[in-house]
């Protein structure tokens, strides 16, 4: 089916996030929708799959206008969406979870749940799925809830699939999985609407490329341009994609984490036995796919989480028993995973957020009372040091974009001498050039001396930062791979690694894996293996 | 795709070494310490010579079984030991890493309370009448299941409803006006779930479609119907309680046959038609709830409701007809203040038993079938101190009045794991 946007706008509030996108998707065509987070390719599918209501332009399916007032529309018009976070009730069954909305029913509203299961087996089959109908959703990894995401479409005879940001809870390995079923898809002759911010991914699997950056469509381009000039045609001007660093000139051993072990609510461990070993001056790089223990671990260390067993020292100090507020003062700097929760209060001012962690100190409080005067002066001076883009540091900094807030966050933690640097996922949803920034900062602190960890499940900023990287998988420390040695990480290894492959084997698999890629790239497809 | 086997792989190779959770042996504990209640207190306090009547027989059995007395020194001793070794046992399942069967609970609870009864009956002329024991827990229970029902009804799609309580009451008072306009129960067990689902639609109104704070709006409902009924009981119905306010009991219908059965028969068989409704009524909605396209949808919008929108599900829509029919559940519950046992309204006659409600429902799960049962536990522990404080047992009336709470609390600490509710409760669903 020949899918068209023209001229689609949608203004919410002062901010317009679609400004008159027009956009052609061929049948059997993967068409891949480039920009950077915040640009406005999620809202565009939104409004493409009923969610939002254009202000305006209209949509053709094969040149004949249609209107959806509701996701129902949609699918009826048979666009499939697979969202970045997963319309799939957790505690639903495969099957039900395919069903929810398109019931199989007999008399008085009675589900056919074996009906329902069929499809699912049936679609399963036709692809090599592997999933099993009566799993509950909240049992499978993600990368077969995805696949269950997309059984849901094709159980709807979708004939446009839209895929949101698809590979960024998945393993690369995953990835590849993932293209290959796109590929299949392709090859009955589904339209594909791939909505992505990472270039590699793009030039792999993509026939064509449209780039939009803040709300409007730049242009078009073609999957053989290089990962540079994509990345300034979503940005807007060149960009540099490695982080300039020298080499780490490490010291001795500041910080040791001892068969730390943190249990879940459930008492089942989330953090199992973990040893590291972080030297001064040098970044520890913590990768894993989403949900293997590492936000539990940067959070322990900060004494978030009590820890079931082992111990942290810091500096030879162990940190076990003691506070929060403790460790703070023992010099640990902590940017959060989640910085609009966990690392400010949205209500409180720049200047406020700037001294959540100081405030009591002789240098902004004296008895009861806080000096503003100290804090208006604080925040003055920290954010033009670290170039946040504000009018005023009395704004709520709600106020703020990501990448100004995460600055903020980044200021008051880099703004007091550090004996521990821990950062969690810290440039998750931010542009390019805010990324930079952060990086900078982060190489800038190692050089200064201060051990760092950093906790990132994206595989190019752990290669781009890490001197070291400890890999997790299911709450282990899988290996610990060092960056300098041998010519630096292998992506394969490492991903091998996040699906909890020892280092050898990894490798082993790795340059196993690299001469099949040699064949596909013959034509020699290989077909998955029954594990 | 040459790795698709190395997830496993990673999972084989730790099994020998893996770090065990810690086990809670919360429950053993909990029967460990019932037995030594039992050992302690009613043993102990028992005179070796005593004798503990019970009374199974009731008048229309087929026959008649007799009176019996049990030694109460020897009972207690045995049911103590009983305990006890559910306790050992539930001790070494746990410790194997394996579950203790819901029946244990069951008897462990069953042993308890007999052994309670058998030493608050230790050495009087009083007989422990057990059918009239259970059909009034029977009966106590009734208002406590639909109100139960509700609460499913309405939170499993997501809404919470505080205002139980006064769908409760105002299915209570609308049911006693109507029955005694039409001089007919039946005319006001009708009209009962209409003012119900009157309270939910306001609820619904306000929570849904403004989403007002769900728990304020309730509690807001609640005080509105305590006063709107109050006003109306001390003006309309003083005035003319006949035309307004006259007792219009239902009548007590039995099932052939099934009456006869001995014991249960008269508990659950002999009961006005509001029981066999409600009867009717848990089963449908158990089935219902997990097997029908309403209770997937339903389901669905309380979990996650941006997934069921997403799929064309009207959440919002749903959420309303939910917590209407919810609160016609409830106002129909409310019905057996007046014209279920055949009493005249009262001024705030609910008493809270909205709450309690909702207690059991949180105590159930969410789940019709696991809510009734502890609907029932609410009311056999009432109705156990009411009975106790008749024949006259050795513990003051008002330690006797706060046995419902106490065994709630024990209950629930000792035998409810983690629950979870419904993942959207008490939120509000917009698009944006």
């Amino acid at each position: 089916m020949k899918l068209e946007l023209r001229g689609i706008t949608k203004v919410f509030g002062s901010l317009v996030a679609n400004d008159h996108i027009d956009l052609v998707v061929e049948p059997g065509e993967i068409h891949a929708l480039l920009g950077e987070n915040g640009a406005g390719k999620s809202t565009l599918m939104n409004v493409l799959y009923g969610l939002y209501d254009p202000d305006d332009g209209e949509i053709l399916l094969d040149d004949r206008p249609v209107t959806f007032t509701g996701p129902g529309d949609a699918v009826a018009a048979g666009i499939g969406m697979v969202h970045q976070h997963f319309m799939l009730v957790p505690v639903f069954t495969v099957a039900e979870s395919v069903a929810l909305g398109y019931e199989p029913t007999g008399r008085a509203g009675v589900l056919d749940l074996d009906r329902a299961r069929r499809r699912v087996a049936e679609i399963s089959e036709r692809f090599g799925f592997h999933v099993d109908p009566d799993a509950l959703v909240e049992d499978l990894p993600v990368g077969v809830q995805q696949r269950v995401e997309i059984i849901k479409a094709l159980s709807r005879d979708a004939q446009v699939l839209i895929l949101d940001e698809p590979t960024a809870v998945l393993t690369p390995q995953e990835t590849d999985e993932l293209i290959s079923i796109m590929g299949e898809l392709k090859e009955v002759g589904t339209s594909i609407v791939f909505i992505t911010h990472k270039l590699r991914e793009v030039r792999a699997i993509a026939d064509r490329i449209t780039v939009i950056r803040r709300g409007k469509v730049v242009g078009e381009a073609r999957p053989t341009s290089s990962e540079t000039e994509l990345a300034s045609m979503m940005v807007g001007r060149s960009v540099s994609l490695s982080v300039v660093k020298t080499p780490a000139d490490p010291g001795a051993s500041a910080f040791q984490v001892k068969d730390l072990t943190v249990l879940s609510p459930t008492g089942t461990p989330v953090v199992d036995r973990v040893n590291l070993d972080v030297r001064a001056g040098e970044i520890l790089c913590v990768a894993g796919v989403q949900g293997n223990g590492q936000t539990e671990l940067a959070e322990a260390i900060l004494g978030l989480h009590e820890a079931a067993a082992g111990s942290i020292v810091l500096d030879g100090q162990d940190l076990r028993g003691k506070g929060v507020r403790e460790r703070l003062r023992a010099g640990i700097g902590f940017v959060p995973e989640d910085r609009s929760t966990d690392g400010a209060i949205a209500s409180f001012t720049i200047a406020e957020n700037l001294v959540l962690d100081l405030y009591d100190t002789p240098e902004f409080a004296r008895g009861v009372t806080m000096s503003p005067a100290k804090v208006q002066a604080n925040a003055e001076q920290l954010t033009q040091e670290f170039d946040v883009r504000l009018t005023d540091v009395r704004d709520p900094i709600s106020t703020l974009s990501g990448g100004n807030a995460q600055k903020v966050v980044l200021a008051r933690e880099l703004s007091r001498p550090l004996s521990l640097l821990v950062a969690s996922q810290p440039t998750r949803g931010l542009d390019v050039g805010s990324i930079e920034f952060v990086h900078q900062r982060v190489v800038a602190e190692r050089d200064k001396g201060t051990p760092v960890i950093i906790v990132s499940t994206e595989l190019d900023e752990v290669i781009a930062l890490a001197d070291r990287v400890a890999v997790m998988y299911r709450g282990r420390v899988v290996g610990v791979v060092d960056a300098a040695q041998a010519g630096g990480v292998d992506r394969d290894v490492l991903g091998l690694m996040m699906a909890g492959v020892p280092y050898e084997e990894a490798t082993a698999q790795a340059a196993e894996h690299q001469s099949t890629l040699a064949m596909a790239d013959q034509g020699h497809l290989p077909h998955e293996e029954q594990p | 795709m040459s790795t698709v086997t190395a997830p496993e792989r990673a999972d084989a190779a730790p099994a020998e070494e893996q770090v065990l959770a810690r086990i809670s042996y919360r429950t053993p504990v909990m029967y460990a310490l019932a037995g030594l209640v039992t050992l302690f207190v009613f043993a102990v306090g028992t005179d070796p010579d005593a004798s503990t009547t019970f009374q199974l027989a009731s008048g229309s059995s087929w026959f008649t079984i007799p009176n019996f007395g049990v030694p109460s020194l020897v009972g207690a001793l045995l049911l103590a030991a009983a305990q006890l070794a559910a306790a050992g046992w539930a001790y070494v399942l746990l410790r194997s890493r394996r579950g203790v069967p819901v029946w244990l609970h069951l008897l462990v609870g069953v042993a308890f309370v007999v052994s309670f009864l058998v030493w608050a009956g230790a050495g009087r002329t009083s007989v422990i009448p057990v059918t009239s024991l259970l059909a009034g827990a029977l009966a106590l229970s009734v208002p406590l299941i639909f109100g139960a029902m509700s609460g499913v009804i309405c939170e499993r799609s997501g809404v919470i409803n505080i205002a139980i309580e006064g769908q409760l009451l105002f299915g209570a008072f609308v049911a006693a006006a109507i029955a005694s306009q039409f001089a007919s129960g039946y005319a006001g067990l009708a009209a009962a779930p209409f003012a119900g689902a009157a309270v939910g639609a306001l609820l619904a109104w306000f929570a849904v479609s403004f989403r007002v704070n769900q728990i304020i709006v309730g509690v807001v409902l609640n005080t509105l119907v305590i006063g709107l009924t109050g006003f109306l009981f001390s003006t309309l119905m003083a005035d003319d309680p006949g035309s307004w306010n006259a007792r219009q009991p239902l009548g007590v219908i039995r099932i052939p046959v099934l009456s006869e059965i001995p014991v249960l028969g008269p508990v659950l068989f002999q009961q006005t038609i509001l029981v066999y409704i409600m009867y009717v009524l848990v089963a449908v909605l158990q089935f219902m709830l997990f097997r029908s396209r309403w209770g997937l949808r339903t389901r669905a919008v309380g979990e996650h409701p941006k997934a069921a929108d997403t799929v064309g599900i009207k959440v919002n829509t749903r959420r309303v007809w939910n917590v209407v029919l919810g609160g016609a559940v409830a106002g129909l519950g409310g019905a057996f203040f007046t014209v279920g046992s055949g009493l005249a309204f009262g001024r705030e006659m609910s008493a809270g038993q909205g709450y309690i409600a909702l207690a059991a429902m949180i105590l159930g799960k969410w789940n019709p079938r696991l809510a009734v049962l502890a609907a029932l536990l609410f009311g056999f522990s009432k109705n156990l101190g009411n009975v106790l404080s008749t024949i006259g047992s050795g513990v003051p009336s008002e330690l006797l009045l706060m046995l419902p709470y106490i065994i709630t609390i024990f209950a629930v600490a000792g035998f409810v794991g983690r629950v979870r509710p419904p993942a959207a409760n008490g939120t509000a669903y917009t698009k944006d």
